[in-house]
């Protein structure tokens, strides 16, 4: 079997036994890459020859003595919002197409240490603001089901990536749908881990109070593994939490749901939901009664608000963090400007694209003097309340399962032009970033026009390990893991 | 017409930590350019600010001195605008909840003291520096600065003249300085302070229009800068003509304030919670531990001083306005049981000694080092060529008082003492300038004068007393110096049959 099929758990497995070689690992993605990556473009760095050179080292280290750790010699894809040292780092954007940064993520500094493969950065949505990769300044992705159809966004190069076997596993982030929302899209399994699991240093903020890193994989035992390389307290995070990190593979031993309470909230089935996404998520619940949950109804009554609540507070963030683009210290500076004031401008005119623009508008706007209390406050009072809708449904069940997205991938173009139409595609994420909760996007069914149907698990505060066992659970129960893109 | 003058300022102090307040560079002021940053004091895409805890500390050591209330819930917040030395387009500070509010200090002025209210004191970052070099184009940044803890201290409008602004911030700059929290130094910048001022006609009770005074660097600047912009707030007002609410920066060289920004000019900061901070619990016990460990601050030092010296208010001010000479009179002052006097019986003659006499000596000195320095144990080498140990120190005093050296022999002996590092016994022993009070001795001398002296004796005896001074300066020559004067005195006009 071609190792660019192996799942993540499967390759690391042979690559411990000592059946093939970091090399061998690398040539083979290398060729893959070669194959699809014109079509798909997933990438806007490839390491070539820094994977190789990686690997070889490796080859040679292990050669005396065998002694590898989880990630050794297992070549991912990392978002390229998320820092890596003296690989540029430009959050598909122009104002930062020349930055190279001086240091590593958190995660990356994790995966690093134990000599992972960086087979390149993916593409994304100009500072992980979009749900298509279309906002990307260096042009979109494509989804391997379908290449006129967006692979989703923000994290869409990575989930295309996978989904393409450009990679063994990726990271994304996500702060209002990013992993799981392009996961679904492509058919992969995206994880969004609790806020505070995973250190967000070193990850480009967007929305630093709803960022979170996590995987995108081939399937759940993926997911569990990767969670477990990068998750744990960093005390250079302060919203980074001190709480154990279970072992997760652990986690997936048990192969039913019993004495799993299932929650199905009816306030996402409603208006707007594709029929097909609808009967495939239901077909799906059925399937997890059968592995024994218990499925109840309940309400998540301030679900319709969350949309408006997750655009005034992470573009009010947003307008912040991104006001160190400034030309000073990095990144862009406009040529040929006459004062300060016009460096900024002309900057930032240049450095931005629209989408961005929009955002830090409606940012600035959100927590300007005399409307603060109107936006800005009112919206996280709100968001205190939607936390509080998933407190109480937690008291009752142990799992909430819903759709991913009201729709499979949508067409390149067919929502580039209406920002709110966009907006809405994120309408079953969104809410979960706001409640900081725990959530997986993964497999379960196709469209008559064979795109992939997303769906979501979400699960309480730091419960990854049940809604992994879960997944994982319905996933071996299904053969939507086997079904593998053309690329064509 | 006449006017009262209503005055608020606010302070910023740098806190003397060894780390920034979000990260771990250091804060040595004076660094080459941009040594001391990483990725979040410049600020780089993904970076993350970590509450540096030796800085709420000082904070809440120093609002505790300041009898403030210190806040549990503590958020800081981001405050955004732009500028080159700010490294990410927004400086972390706290605005809702000031970790410390609703204070007070006592400050001396005239006879009297103020009390002047503290409106809150709050943790924040400082900025970086931009650097403007003459002959090149365009503007450099250093943000060696950039991230270093500032506590801003806010008062009421409590002050109405440029001595009680002197005033408050001398008393201010006192407490932070016993703390240990801050250096104090105006000339690097750890200590800034910015007065607003406004005018309203006398006895009315709504405010004038205020302006806020910038770049003043010093309390001869503070006085100079306030008074300056009294007056022209009284000339425009009589005139007719109305204050503008800006921002006026002191023009040393010509002595007088100008427009820096107007009020249409200034910011909408835009303040919100910095989410990359989670709010920030004080344990009211951890706070106690503070309380109970905080040093005895000047004011009250300076009451216990007039009464446990008996200490003139004067006397007691010039030593409590700086903490190392205080430190070193108690610590000298407690040596006095040892040489059998009370604090009372040494009290003034050792704080004369101190800020008169051995500040003298100190003068002489071609390095001339100031008294804070001679009185700081460590500097230079100790013994170090102006160190005096304050044993030895309260040795030559209790000499002095006990009369058994003069006061010409006292001053040699002090000399000695700065030049050499030696202790006040041994060059009394080495030089033999042990005082005389043998009564044989001193009339033999006295005898030896008068015979030389048949003039003034003469002239005594004419009913001239004013001669006695001379002969006694005579006798106390002939002895060099070493005769008890007393005795001296006393045996003369026996002689003259006075």
């Amino acid at each position: 079997m071609a190792l660019h099929k192996l799942t993540l758990c499967e390759l690391q497995k042979k690559f411990t036994a000592g059946e093939v070689t970091a090399s061998e690992i690398v040539r083979a993605y290398a060729l893959r890459i070669g194959q699809v990556e014109p079509k798909v473009r997933a990438y806007v760095t490839q390491s070539k020859e820094g994977a190789m050179a990686q690997a070889e080292a490796l080859d040679r280290k292990l050669k005396g003595w065998r002694k590898t750790q989880p990630m050794t010699g297992m070549p991912l894809a990392i978002k390229d919002n998320i820092c890596t040292e003296g690989v540029p780092t430009t959050c598909c954007s122009r104002i930062l197409q020349q930055f190279v940064p001086p240091y590593d993520a958190a995660v990356i500094e994790a995966l690093r240490g134990q000599e992972y493969i960086l087979l390149g950065k993916t593409n994304l949505d100009e500072f992980a603001m979009g749900s298509s990769t279309e906002n990307s300044a260096f042009g979109p992705s494509r989804n391997p089901w379908n290449l006129h159809c967006v692979p989703g966004g923000s994290s869409g190069g990575s989930a295309a990536a996978v989904a393409a076997d450009e990679c063994a596993a990726a990271l994304g982030s996500d702060t209002g749908g990013s992993i799981r929302q392009p996961a679904a899209f492509c058919g992969v399994v995206g994880l969004k881990p609790t806020y505070g699991r995973v250190s967000r240093y070193g990850l480009v903020a967007f929305a630093s109070s709803l960022d979170q890193i996590g995987p995108i994989t081939k399937d759940v035992a993926d997911a569990a593994f990767l969670l477990g390389a990068i998750a744990g307290h960093d005390p250079r995070d302060s919203t980074s939490a001190d709480v154990p990190v279970p072992d997760y593979a652990k986690a997936l031993k048990k192969k039913d749901l019993k004495k799993l309470t299932i929650g199905v909230p009816v306030e996402f089935f409603a208006e707007g939901l594709d029929p097909e996404v609808d009967q495939a998520v239901r077909a799906a619940i059925e399937e997890m009664k059968e592995l024994g949950a218990q499925v109840k109804e309940i309400r998540l009554p301030r679900t319709d608000a969350a949309v408006a609540v997750y655009y005034v507070l992470a573009t009010a963030e947003a307008s912040s963090n991104l006001a160190r683009y400034d030309g000073v210290k990095f990144g862009l500076r406009a040529k040929e400007t006459k004062d300060l004031l016009e460096m900024y401008t002309k900057t930032r005119q240049e450095g931005f694209g629209p989408e961005v623009k929009r955002r830090i508008m409606l940012g600035t706007y959100a927590l300007s003097s005399g409307y603060y209390d109107a936006y800005y406050g009112k919206a996280q009072a709100v968001r205190t309340l939607i936390c509080q809708d998933f407190d109480a449904a937690f008291k009752e069940v142990d799992l909430i399962v819903t759709p991913v997205t009201p729709t499979p991938a949508f067409k390149l173009g067919e929502k580039s032009d209406d920002p709110l139409q966009m907006y809405l595609s994120d309408i079953f994420t969104i809410s979960v970033n706001l409640a900081g909760v725990p959530a997986i996007a993964l497999p379960c069914g196709f469209s008559k026009t064979g795109l992939p149907i997303g769906l979501q698990l979400i699960g309480r505060a730091f419960e990854e390990d049940v809604i992994l066992r879960a997944a994982h659970a319905y996933e071996q129960a299904t053969t939507w893991r086997t079904m593998k893109p053309a690329v064509r | 017409m006449t006017y009262d003058v209503v005055i608020g300022v606010e302070v910023h102090a740098q806190l003397r930590t060894k780390s920034k307040m979000f990260c771990g560079c250091g804060t040595t002021f004076g660094l080459s350019a941009n040594s001391q940053t990483c990725p979040v004091c410049l600020g780089l895409p993904g970076s993350l600010p970590v509450i540096n805890r030796a800085a709420v500390e000082m904070a809440v050591r120093a609002g505790l001195a300041l009898n403030c209330t210190i806040g549990a819930h503590n958020r800081f917040a981001r405050k955004n605008y732009f500028y080159p030395d700010l490294p990410k387009g927004y400086q972390i500070s706290q605005y809702e909840s000031p970790i410390c509010e609703h204070g007070w200090i006592e400050v001396a002025v005239g006879n009297g003291t103020k009390r002047i209210r503290i409106r809150r004191a709050h943790l924040e970052e400082d900025a970086g520096k931009n650097v403007h070099e003459t002959g090149t184009s365009g503007s450099r940044v250093d943000l060696n600065r950039a991230g270093t803890p500032l506590l801003e201290i806010v008062t009421e409008p409590d002050m109405s003249s440029a001595e009680e602004v002197v005033a408050y911030l001398k008393g201010l700059r006192d407490v932070l300085m016993y703390l240990d929290v801050c250096d104090g130094n105006m000339d690097e910048g750890s200590f800034r302070c910015e007065p607003n001022l406004s005018l309203r006609p006398a006895g009315q009770q709504a405010f004038g229009t205020k302006v806020e005074l910038k770049n003043i660097n010093s309390f001869k600047f503070v006085k100079d800068a306030v008074e300056y912009e009294i007056k022209r707030q009284t000339k425009v007002l009589n005139e007719g003509g109305k204050i503008t609410q800006e921002t006026r920066l002191w023009n040393i060289e010509r002595g007088e304030t100008a427009v820096m920004r107007s009020k249409e000019e200034a910011h909408d900061y835009r303040y919100f919670p910095d989410p990359d901070l989670v709010p920030l619990q004080l344990e009211q016990a951890w706070i106690d531990g503070f309380r109970a460990g905080l040093p005895e601050l000047p004011a009250v030092r300076k009451k216990r001083l007039e009464r446990e010296y008996r200490l003139s208010e004067y006397v007691s001010n010039v030593l409590a306005s700086d903490k190392n000479v205080l430190d070193y009179f108690e610590s000298a002052a407690s040596e006095a049981g040892r040489v059998g006097l009370t604090k009372i019986e040494v009290g003034k003659e050792l704080a004369n000694c101190i800020t008169v006499d051995f500040q003298g000596q100190l003068n002489k000195l071609t390095y001339a080092p100031n008294l804070t320095q001679a009185t700081t144990p460590g500097t230079g080498p100790v013994p170090g060529p102006f160190w005096v140990d304050p044993a030895n120190l309260m040795e030559l005093v209790a000499r002095k008082i006990k009369g058994e050296i003069s006061g010409p022999i006292y001053k040699v002996v002090l000399e000695k003492m700065v030049g050499t590092g030696k202790t006040a016994s041994e060059i009394i022993e080495a030089e033999g300038l042990k005082q005389v009070s043998d009564e044989g001795a001193i009339e033999k001398i006295i005898d030896e004068v008068l015979a030389k002296s048949p003039a003034q004796v003469a002239q005594f005896k004419e009913g001239k007393q004013q001669v006695v001074g001379f002969l006694v300066g005579q006798v106390m020559k002939a002895s060099g110096g070493k005769a008890n004067p007393g005795k001296v005195n006393e045996l003369l006009k026996k002689k003259l049959g006075a």
